[in-house]
């Protein structure tokens, strides 16, 4: 059996490093392959070297743990092994809920080294299970899949949800065009904007993604990927794909979007 | 004269009267009112006790009642600024013209029950009936002077209430938000760490998280502290904030020296700084450097904490008008229109966030 890899996400040096340490006396025979100061960097990384496991601190700049292990998992290519998660937190007591019952395991800061022995056995207990049964890498992912899909929902909501949006005042130089919500077919991020897609046009706004998604009718609006929103009645066909994405072609519109796996339950046909 | 009237004692205040409440009390003064202008009349003239029981009470009744209406109407007119009261002119209007309209209709009306024809303001202004008038004047005059007065001092009383039950929730809600669980934590994961590793600065942090947490406890216990104190602590919360972001974070604190005795609330910078931290610099990859800086214009006092991060736009508003609007209403109490709260976009280049604050230099006169 090849090494077993991790990848450390920790915004904080000081402790980057000391769990760094922990773990080397812990765990020796574990390979540190990569360290990450950002969410989008741990993203990366971990595409790259494919760790079998990936400690990733919750609140981070950017990006968050969370949000990267999320897009980890709609991006990760089918036939390798998803990486086992721990998520370490200072205090998020929402989040711990969610973690006791989805996560493979998690750490509280500052954390204790009787902790994370325990977590480190857990971790080995997982991959010797992984690595008798050889069981399939696209059954692991899928599980990881639904553990995520769990936490998606997790987070805490804003104690007054924004007013609905009717209109998407789209600005270009000192003109503002009022796009009526029902006519945009998708919102898609890019970069720091959003593209605002209508049958005849598209349109940027500044405004993230992630912000805008509270002030739509979640009836109508699906979330289909952490970048795209499509409006439901203009989805025309869902084809399942084999890595478990699927492929939406559009009332409207001739590309096609891409439904991530995390969004792929909701094409299950009746 | 004002009877069964219940006192407002402090510290102890029931539900407002009602409507009903309010008319029964009214028209027992005025009862009262009424019985004794008939025993004064009778006691320093010889009147007929029959006849001027009759036309003292319609009198009487008869101001109050065109009184009570005239201020209604002025109320109304006025809008609802202060309920219950007209402006002052209107209230003093209403008395003079209400007694003289007041006094004739009384006076008609005893004619009718008496079937005399006692002179009215309406037969003439004669010696007599003008003599009368501003005796009717008097009781009006005193009654509305003392209900108007009780009232005011209800409603003032009933404020200051409000004001301090304010202050206790917002000491409270600063403590609560001051010692955040998250920093708390993060920070002893950190120290933590040093202990093993450098010993020495371990102290040195051990030391301002002591500084931070002192001050955080004793904030809600002083009024006041000097504005060298404030820069002290927010130093060691930013040092903590350092030894965590490492070289994501730089710090610039100005203050001019002979401003450091200038007496400001304490912490009051507190959730500025760590907005700008929270909001501003920590969702940024790259960090960014944070300023705060005192400045003396003409005799104000300014506070200025601004950040290089990710600005206005990308911040959720929702989490930094909470640290915002609870430094607003700090200072509204202690200096009311004397401070200034401003948040902006910083203009230049680097982006980020300005907030100033704009106070007197001298303390507020009155500390609650």
């Amino acid at each position: 059996m090849t090494a077993v890899t991790a990848l450390i996400a920790e915004d904080e040096p000081l402790l980057a490093a000391c769990l760094k340490a922990d773990l080397a006396q812990l765990w020796p025979e574990l390979h540190l392959v990569a360290q990450a100061g950002d969410g989008a960097q741990a993203l990366a990384l971990a595409l790259q070297h494919r760790p079998h496991v990936c400690f990733l601190d919750i609140r981070m700049p950017g990006m968050t743990g969370l949000e990267a292990a999320q897009a980890m998992a709609e991006d990760w290519p089918a036939g390798t092994p998803f990486p086992l998660l721990v998520f370490v937190t200072a205090y998020d007591q929402y989040a711990l809920q969610a973690f006791d019952a989805q996560a493979v395991d998690y750490l509280v800061k500052p954390v204790q080294p009787a902790r994370l022995a325990a977590c480190v056995a857990r971790l080995q207990a997982r991959l010797s299970a992984q690595a008798s049964a050889q069981a399939p890498a696209a059954d692991a992912l899928q599980a990881a899949v639904d553990q995520l899909r769990g936490l998606i929902g997790s987070a805490p909501a804003a104690a007054t949800p924004p007013p609905r949006m009717t209109v998407v005042p789209a600005q270009v130089g000192n003109l503002v065009h009022m796009v009526p919500v029902d006519d945009v077919i998708y919102f898609e991020a890019a970069d720091k904007y959003v593209r605002v897609v209508t049958a005849e046009r598209e349109h940027l706004i500044r405004l993230p993604l992630k912000d805008l998604l509270p002030q739509l009718d979640p009836q109508a609006f699906w979330q289909v990927h952490r970048g795209t929103v499509v409006q439901a009645r203009c989805i025309a066909q869902a084809r399942r794909e084999e890595s478990g994405k699927v492929t939406l072609s559009l009332v409207g519109r001739p590309e096609t979007l891409t439904a991530s796996r995390l969004y792929a339950h909701l094409f299950k046909g009746l | 004269m004002s009877p069964s009237s219940p006192t407002h004692s402090p510290g102890k205040q029931g539900p407002p009267p009602s409507w009903l409440a309010q008319q029964l009390r009214l028209w027992l003064t005025l009862l009262a009112v009424d019985v004794v202008i008939i025993v004064f009349i009778l006691l320093i003239s010889r009147q007929d006790p029959w006849l001027t029981t009759v036309y003292a009470t319609t009198a009487t009744f008869g101001c109050a009642l065109t009184i009570q209406l005239l201020l209604h109407i002025g109320v109304r007119v006025a809008g609802e600024r202060r309920p219950g009261w007209p402006p002052w002119p209107w209230t003093m209007g209403a008395v003079l013209i209400g007694t003289l309209i007041g006094y004739t209709l009384g006076g008609l009306l005893g004619n009718l029950i008496t079937g005399r024809d006692a002179a009215t303001p309406l037969s003439g202004l004669s010696r007599q009936t003008l003599g009368s008038l501003m005796f009717a004047l008097v009781p009006g005059a005193i009654i509305v002077w003392v209900f108007h007065t009780r009232e005011r001092l209800a409603a003032a009383e009933a404020q200051a209430q409000q004001a301090q039950r304010l202050a206790v929730e917002n000491q409270l809600r600063l403590l609560q938000s001051q010692l955040e669980p998250h920093m708390l934590f993060n920070t002893l994961a950190n120290l933590r760490v040093l202990i093993a590793l450098d010993p020495g600065r371990a102290q040195a942090m051990l030391d301002r998280l002591i500084g931070y947490l002192r001050a955080t406890l004793n904030a809600s216990r002083l009024p006041l502290h000097p504005l060298s104190e404030e820069f002290a602590r927010v130093d060691d919360y930013l040092a903590l904030m350092a030894v965590r972001m490492d070289a994501r974070l730089q710090v610039r604190l100005r203050m001019p020296p002979e401003l450091a005795d200038v007496p400001v609330p304490p912490l009051l910078l507190q959730p500025l700084v760590e907005n700008s931290i929270k909001h501003g610099l920590e969702p940024q990859v790259a960090g960014g450097r944070i300023e705060v800086q005192a400045t003396r214009e003409g005799g104000q006092l300014h506070l200025a904490v601004r950040d290089t991060g990710v600005g206005l736009a990308a911040a959720p508003a929702d989490g930094t008008r909470f640290g915002l609007g609870q430094v607003r209403e700090r200072l509204q109490t202690l200096y009311g229109t004397a401070a200034r709260v401003d948040m902006k976009p910083a203009s230049d280049a680097e982006g980020g966030t300005l907030v100033t604050l704009t106070l007197p230099l001298s303390p507020p006169d009155a500390t609650p």
